[in-house]
C-alpha cells in the first residue's frame, strides 16, 4: 500500500509545518499582520480612487480585500521556500531526500502545509475587513475567495520551493518574496483595468494572476459568475503544475549532486 | 584633537564596512532599492488616475508626486536594514569586541549610521535618476536636487538612529526584522503616497501631523513646485527632532546593554 505510506509522509510534513505555528507563534505574527496593514493602509491612502469615473466599486475596502488576501497567501507560500532553504542549510532536507519517500510526496507535504497556513492571515484579514466596512461577498463568493487564497499559497510555495532548491540558501528569500509581490501587484490590484495607466495596463492584461484576483474579487464587488470564476482556477492550476515540475526537477538535481 | 581624528577614522571605517555589507547581502540591499522601486512603478501605474481627482495638487505627473514617497520609504527600510545588520553584529559578538576596544562607543554606532546616511543619499540619487529617465523635471533644478539628496541622507541618519536603538537594546535581528510592518504603518499614515486632503479619515488627520509628512513635503516641494521656507524649516525640524530622539534612545539602549552585560 505505497499510497498509504505516501499519505502518511504528506501528513507528517504538514503537521511539522503547522507545529511551527504553535511552537513559535511570534514568528507567524509578521506574516499575519503585513497583509492586514497593507489592506488598512491602501484603503486609507487610495480610498478616494473610487470617485474616479469608471471605477467598478463604491467601496475601496471591498475592491482591495482580495488583493490583500492574495498577498497574505503569496507571502505564506514564499515563507515555505525560506523554511525549506533553512532545512537545506541545516542538512535536514538531505535526510528527507535519502529516505524512500517519493519526491512528489515531499513536495505535496510542503505545498499543502502552505495552503493551510494561508488560512490564518486570511481569517484575520477578513475579520478586520468586514469590521471596517468591506461588503459581504455571500457564501459562494467567500468560498471562491478562500479557495483562490489556498491555490495562490500553493503556487507561491512551489515557486519558493523551486528557488530554495536552486539556490539552497536563505539569502534567496528576497527573490522568493519579490517574485510573488510582483505577481500579485502587477494585476488589477489598485484599480480596474481601464483605469490603469501605461505599462501596468499592458502587464495586468496579460498577467495570468489578474484572473485569480478577479475571481476572488467578484463576490466583494458584485455578482458571482462562472465566467469570472473558472479562469482564476485554471490559471492557478496551470501555474501550480508548471512550478511543481521545476520544484521536482530541483529535488532530482539535488539528489544527484 | 588626536582622539577626535581617531574616532573619525573609526566612524569612516565602520561606515564603509556597513555599505559593503549591504551591497554583499541581498536581504539587506533589496529593501533599500528593489522594493521601493517596484512599489513606485506599480503605484504610479495603478493609481496614476488620482491626478484627476478634485483637490489633488497640480503636478506634472503622478510619478513626480510619488518620488518623495519612494525616497522616504527607501530611507526607512535602509535604517531598518542597517539595524538588522547591527543586531547580527551583536549576536555574533563583533559589537562587543568593538565596545571593548579603546574607541568611543558612540563612534561605533555613528559608524553604522554614517553608512545608512550614505545609502540614503544613494537612494535619493537613484530615484532622481528614475524620475529623470521617465520625464520628471525637478522644478527647482540642480539646487533642488542637491537639497533633496541632503535631506534624504539626513533623514536616513535620523531614522537609522531609532532603529539602531532597538537593535542595541534587544540585540536580536529577529526583533528588528519584526519592525518591518510597523514602518509601513508610519508610511501609510503620512503623505508619502497621497495628499492628506484626499486620504480617508482618520488617516488624513494623522498624516497632517505625522513628522514624516513634513519630511516628505520638504523633499517633494522642489520636485513639483517652488521652495517655501516654512515647509523646508518644518522638514528640517522634523529631521532634527527624530534624530535627537534616535540619539537619546541609542545612548539609553547602550547604557542598558552595558549594565546588563549582554
Amino acid at each position: 500500500m505505497p499510497w498509504r505510506a505516501n499519505l502518511a509522509t504528506v501528513g507528517a510534513l504538514v503537521r511539522r509545518a503547522l507545529n511551527e505555528i504553535t511552537r513559535v507563534p511570534g514568528a507567524a505574527i509578521p506574516g499575519v499582520m503585513a497583509p492586514t496593514i497593507f489592506f488598512l493602509g491602501l484603503t486609507s491612502t487610495f480610498g478616494s480612487l473610487t470617485l474616479l469615473p469608471g471605477f467598478t466599486s463604491d467601496s475601496y475596502q471591498s475592491f482591495i480585500v482580495p488583493v490583500s488576501l492574495m498577498q497574505g497567501a503569496a507571502f505564506t507560500g514564499a515563507a515555505t521556500g525560506v523554511n525549506l532553504a533553512r532545512d537545506i542549510e541545516q542538512g535536514w532536507f538531505d535526510r528527507l531526500l535519502s529516505s524512500p519517500a517519493p519526491r512528489p510526496a515531499l513536495l505535496a507535504g510542503l505545498v499543502l502545509s502552505a495552503s493551510l497556513r494561508a488560512l490564518i492571515p486570511a481569517t484575520f484579514l477578513l475579520i478586520i475587513a468586514f469590521a471596517v466596512g468591506a461588503h459581504w461577498p455571500g457564501l459562494l463568493g467567500l468560498a471562491i475567495a478562500i479557495l483562490i487564497v489556498m491555490g495562490m499559497a500553493t503556487v507561491a510555495a512551489t515557486w519558493g520551493t523551486s528557488l530554495a532548491l536552486k539556490f539552497r540558501t536563505q539569502s534567496a528569500a528576497p527573490l522568493m518574496q519579490a517574485g510573488m509581490f510582483i505577481a500579485v501587484l502587477t494585476t488589477t490590484a489598485y484599480a480596474p483595468l481601464d483605469l490603469l495607466s501605461g505599462w501596468l495596463e499592458v502587464v495586468a492584461r496579460y498577467n495570468p494572476v489578474t484572473q485569480a484576483v478577479e475571481a476572488a474579487r467578484q463576490g466583494f464587488v458584485g455578482d458571482v459568475t462562472w465566467a469570472d470564476t473558472w479562469p482564476g482556477f485554471a490559471v492557478l492550476i496551470g501555474l501550480g503544475v508548471v512550478l511543481s515540475y521545476f520544484a521536482l526537477r530541483g529535488m532530482r538535481k539535488m539528489t544527484i549532486s | 584633537m588626536l582622539a577626535l581624528s581617531a574616532n573619525a577614522r573609526v566612524v569612516a571605517a565602520l561606515g564603509a564596512r556597513s555599505i559593503r555589507q549591504t551591497a554583499r547581502r541581498p536581504q539587506l540591499a533589496a529593501p533599500l532599492l528593489v522594493f521601493p522601486t517596484l512599489l513606485l512603478a506599480i503605484q504610479t501605474g495603478g493609481a496614476g488616475g488620482a491626478v484627476d481627482l478634485p483637490g489633488f495638487p497640480e503636478v506634472e505627473s503622478f510619478l513626480a508626486f510619488m518620488l518623495a514617497g519612494a525616497m522616504v520609504q527607501s530611507v526607512l527600510l535602509a535604517g531598518n536594514s542597517g539595524a538588522i545588520a547591527l543586531a547580527i553584529d551583536i549576536e555574533m559578538g563583533f559589537t562587543d569586541r568593538l565596545f571593548a576596544a579603546p574607541i568611543s562607543r558612540f563612534g561605533v554606532v555613528l559608524g553604522r549610521l554614517s553608512g545608512t546616511a550614505v545609502l540614503g543619499a544613494f537612494a535619493a540619487v537613484w530615484f532622481l535618476a528614475i524620475g529623470f529617465l521617465f520625464g520628471v523635471t525637478i522644478q527647482e533644478g540642480i539646487a533642488g536636487a542637491v537639497w533633496i539628496v541632503l535631506l534624504v541622507a539626513a533623514s536616513a541618519l535620523a531614522f537609522g538612529g531609532i532603529a539602531a536603538s532597538i537593535a542595541l537594546y534587544s540585540g536580536k535581528a529577529s526583533v528588528v526584522q519584526g519592525l518591518f510592518p510597523l514602518l509601513f504603518v508610519i508610511l501609510f499614515l503620512s503623505t508619502a503616497f497621497f495628499p492628506a486632503n484626499l486620504m480617508l479619515e482618520p488617516a488624513g488627520t494623522v498624516a497632517e501631523y505625522n513628522p514624516l509628512s513634513f519630511i516628505v513635503e520638504g523633499i517633494r516641494e522642489p520636485i513639483i513646485g517652488e521652495f517655501e521656507l516654512g515647509d523646508q524649516l518644518k522638514a528640517v525640524a522634523a529631521v532634527i527632532g527624530i534624530g535627537a530622539l534616535g540619539l537619546a534612545l541609542s545612548a539609553w539602549s547602550m547604557r542598558a546593554r552595558t549594565r546588563r552585560g549582554s
